[in-house]
């Protein structure tokens, strides 16, 4: 991203609070990027969405757009919501009950006259396909299109940032895939910082550039999303992330750890000194399943054990496998699970790759 | 028919919406939305002349509002005389009266307005008064039809409180019911009768009208944008 000045178009927050809710954080994103807060309820990430919007104000914070101060709290610096320009899409959509879906949109531009607000209004719900149903109030109008209408209001002012507060909550299964989609595309067509929160981590992992983790309002991990799924901080970062095959270890020497009986070869152990107890994280990628039953057990990094349990779900199965104690869960394709005739008690063998392996102090 | 007492309380009601509408708008906004200390409390006090009997209002009003009093004593040496038996003193006791019937639907009706579309509203670029004129007004404004129609119709009724703190003069106090109370006493039965359905008839049309707005509330529809 060219930018003129090292704060061009970008969004940086600092908000730092003890009451009521406690809130530490920095975060900044550049043009184009949509970054994810993510974090149980209660984490602070609305808040944090609130402040940019100016709808919060948190004790000690600092919110700059674009080179422009929307928030200093140590230079008096508070700009209204209606100055900030921003695009906000809240988790209820929050319409205009009484006006259609044009003036919904419209309504954002009172600024311009009424012949442009309203030509501008139909041109977004066009371009969130929204054609024909321009006049339509809000309750007449299913989820998914509400959120449409509240995308194409968001957008209306020409926004500097777009927020998204769990824009997907509000709608079915089957209507979140095409939005999110489109949210997709339109991520790669906007030239703004763009800043969804969520609680659900497939979402975020399907939409986001990066990551933030926010926990007690402190931000515990914030990076790429495979960064965060293959090496996070945290055993509570990893298991936000989905993950579940963790155990814990010990350090044996630079390149090699004891886990239950298993002495395994890992990437080279940095910053942990032998003896050393650790937590051990084996992401799915560093795990393959080599043979129902193999008995070739030379193979490095090979684990025998048996299949303890088996959750069908659609195309896929996952399986919980027990390899002296180390627990492991893997997805495999249903196809996969025929074939190599995976059944509850089976034998089954498995080889880690060592790059894969991910190692975390203990808390 | 009494037309001097019928006009008299056309207008006794018509001051008394005109007065009390906005009072009762501010009270109930921020009532609904704002942080106000001792909310429960101004509540209570606001709901007090609905169980309260109307003569014992009258009572303290009379009171209140006599020549000896400090409250009386006070406005009649400003404008002259004190508001007991006229027009003003009817009014004022009737915007106390009417205060619950007022507040009441509006304060529901602004409670109903989400909060974060009004927050919509500021981050969509509308000052607090675009989104008063555009957002708050049109979705409580079957609230402020309901409180208009409740007032209005109260007001024609109103009987205890306007016979103590008024009297029963014509052209100043004499309002319909008081009419009808005097016609009886003279045993007028027919022009008792003509006036009370006349009352019923105003009654009944403002129970309609509220009727309607609360039906149409439940679908967000309404004649005004």
């Amino acid at each position: 991203m060219v930018s003129s000045d090292d704060g061009a178009a970008a969004l940086s927050i600092e908000c730092r609070q003890d009451a009521p809710i406690p809130l530490d954080v920095s975060i900044s994103t550049r043009a184009g990027e949509l970054l994810a807060l993510i974090g149980p309820s209660g984490s602070g990430k609305t808040t944090v969405l609130r402040s940019v919007a100016g709808l919060y104000k948190p004790r000690h914070g600092r919110i700059r757009v674009g080179g422009e101060s929307w928030l200093d709290t140590d230079n008096k610096i508070d700009m209204s919501p209606q100055q900030r320009r921003v695009g906000l899409v809240f988790q209820d959509y929050a319409l205009f009950p009484h006006l259609s879906a044009v003036d919904n949109v419209a309504l954002a531009m009172l600024d311009t006259d009424k012949v442009t607000r309203q030509r501008r209004a139909e041109e977004l719900l066009a371009r969130v396909h929204l054609n024909g149903l321009a006049h339509r109030r809000p309750s007449q109008l299913s989820g998914g299109e509400r959120q449409r209408v509240a995308l194409a209001r968001a957008l209306a002012r020409d926004p500097k940032v777009l927020l998204l507060d769990e824009p997907f909550s509000a709608v079915d299964r089957m209507t979140r895939e095409p939005l999110k989609q489109e949210l997709a595309s339109l991520h790669r067509a906007l030239d703004i910082p763009i800043v969804l929160v969520t609680h659900d981590i497939e979402e975020a992992q399907a939409l986001a550039d990066r990551i933030c983790v926010l926990n007690k309002g402190n931000v515990m991990q914030i990076g790429a999303p495979d960064d965060l799924r293959l090496r996070p901080r945290t055993v509570g970062v990893a298991r936000l992330m989905g993950q579940d095959n963790i155990a814990t270890a010990e350090v044996l020497d630079a390149t090699h750890i004891r886990c239950g009986s298993h002495v395994l070869k890992v990437r080279l152990v940095d910053g942990h000194t032998a003896g050393e107890k650790v937590t051990v994280l084996f992401p799915v990628d560093c795990i393959s399943v080599i043979d129902a039953d193999a008995e070739h057990a030379s193979l490095a990094n090979s684990l025998r054990g048996h299949i303890v349990e088996i959750f069908a779900s659609g195309d896929f199965k996952t399986l919980l496998m027990d390899f002296d104690g180390v627990a492991l869960r893997l997805k495999v394709t249903a196809r996969e699970a025929a074939q190599r005739h995976l059944a509850v008690d089976a034998k089954i063998t498995v080889t880690l790759d060592p790059e894969g392996i991910h190692l975390m102090r203990v808390e | 028919m009494d037309w001097q007492a019928f006009s008299l309380t056309l207008q006794l009601a018509a001051w008394t919406v005109l007065f009390l509408l906005p009072c009762a708008m501010l009270i109930a906004r921020a009532l609904a939305w704002r942080r106000v200390p001792m909310k429960s409390g101004i509540e209570a006090l606001i709901m007090l002349p609905l169980v309260l009997p109307p003569t014992v209002l009258g009572f303290y009003l009379l009171v209140a509002f006599s020549p000896q009093s400090a409250i009386g004593g006070t406005i009649k040496s400003i404008f002259g005389s004190a508001p007991v038996f006229s027009f003003t003193g009817i009014l004022i006791a009737s915007l106390i009266v009417n205060l619950p019937f007022a507040v009441q639907p509006i304060q529901r009706a602004f409670e109903s307005i989400p909060r974060n579309v009004r927050e919509a509203a500021f981050v969509s670029g509308l000052s607090p008064w675009q989104t008063m004129r555009r957002i708050e007004l049109p979705l409580a404004w079957p609230g402020i039809v309901s409180a208009i129609a409740l007032t209005f119709a109260h007001t024609l009724g109103e009987f205890g409180v306007i016979l103590l703190i008024g009297g029963s003069i014509p052209g100043e106090t004499r309002v319909l019911s008081i009419a009808i109370y005097d016609r009886v006493q003279a045993f007028d039965i027919a022009g008792a009768g003509v006036m009370s359905a006349a009352l019923l008839g105003f009654s009944l049309l403002s129970i309609a009208i509220v009727h309607t707005l609360a039906r149409r509330r439940g679908t967000g529809a309404h004649g005004f944008q």
